[in-house]
């Protein structure tokens, strides 16, 4: 049987909605099912895999950083592609070229790339299912 | 003296698992902590803030697992307790999301719609989030 193709498109910033949260908890499923995931990371979400992302303290919590283990979206993005590999899938990570360079967030991790429009449009061709996350 | 500030808090679990807490009540607890002297009223779907006891499963991606997620009854508690922030919440908005008072964090104010004319003239500002 051939592989599941599962593509997603995201477009929210890191930190600014519950989307992404959502977006990551089918991309870990489909992940540890070995699925081939596509992701084109647009606008706002170009910034997901920025690998600059730090973790802070939080001092209204009284947590240091250990403590806090704030999550960051580069982590993720990692532990994804890690995930994937592991049960024998793969992903394809897009960064959207133009919206990187417009963010100033050109470094990514590892194993994703930069993309454009005709990189979904690919996608969108060879894949079983497609799931549009926008912003709202 | 610091000016005070009534904050109407509406927009509710907006990226609370990634920041592992509301931006606006860590923003008001952090100004407190600062001198500031804040109010909260809850109200819409942020009113489900203020029930006890309520938490959500960390975010798993493969290996890697999230160990402190959000539990917003308890930093509701912490304003009132900890930074002495009266919080407030819209009595009407409570009953159409089937909230009991019982569920509620101690501490916490009910306030009725018609009551919040009242209230803005008491305060120096008057922020809506």
């Amino acid at each position: 049987m051939s592989k599941t193709t599962l593509t997603i498109a995201l477009m929210d910033p890191p930190y600014e909605s519950e989307n992404l949260t959502t977006a990551f908890r089918i991309l870990d499923v489909a992940a540890r099912r070995g699925y081939a995931i596509n992701v084109f990371a647009y606008e706002g979400a170009a910034g997901l895999a920025f690998v600059r992302q730090t973790p802070h303290p939080n001092p209204v919590h009284g947590k240091t950083v250990a403590e806090e283990n704030h999550p960051t979206t580069k982590d993720q993005v990692a532990a994804l592609l890690a995930a994937a590999e592991q049960h024998g899938g793969k992903v394809d990570w897009v960064n959207c070229g133009m919206c990187v360079d417009e963010r100033g967030v050109t470094e990514f991790v590892p194993g994703t790339r930069r993309g454009g429009p005709a990189d979904f449009h690919a996608f969108v061709e060879a894949s079983d299912n497609v799931l549009v996350i926008p912003t709202k | 003296m610091a000016k005070k500030t009534l904050n109407i808090v509406e927009s509710a679990y907006r990226a609370v698992m990634e920041e592992q807490d509301d931006t606006i009540l860590w923003l008001l607890a952090a100004m407190q902590g600062a001198g500031a002297e804040h109010t909260v009223v809850l109200r819409g779907n942020a009113v489900n803030y203020a029930v006890a006891g309520q938490g959500v499963p960390g975010l798993t991606v493969g290996e890697w697992k999230q160990t402190q997620a959000p539990q917003m009854g308890r930093d509701v508690l912490d304003l009132i307790e900890k930074r002495k922030i009266p919080v407030y919440v819209v009595a009407e908005d409570l009953a159409d999301r089937g909230i009991e008072r019982s569920e509620l964090v101690p501490g916490v104010q009910l306030l009725s719609r018609t009551a919040l004319p009242g209230l803005f003239a008491e305060y120096t500002l008057v922020a809506h989030w």
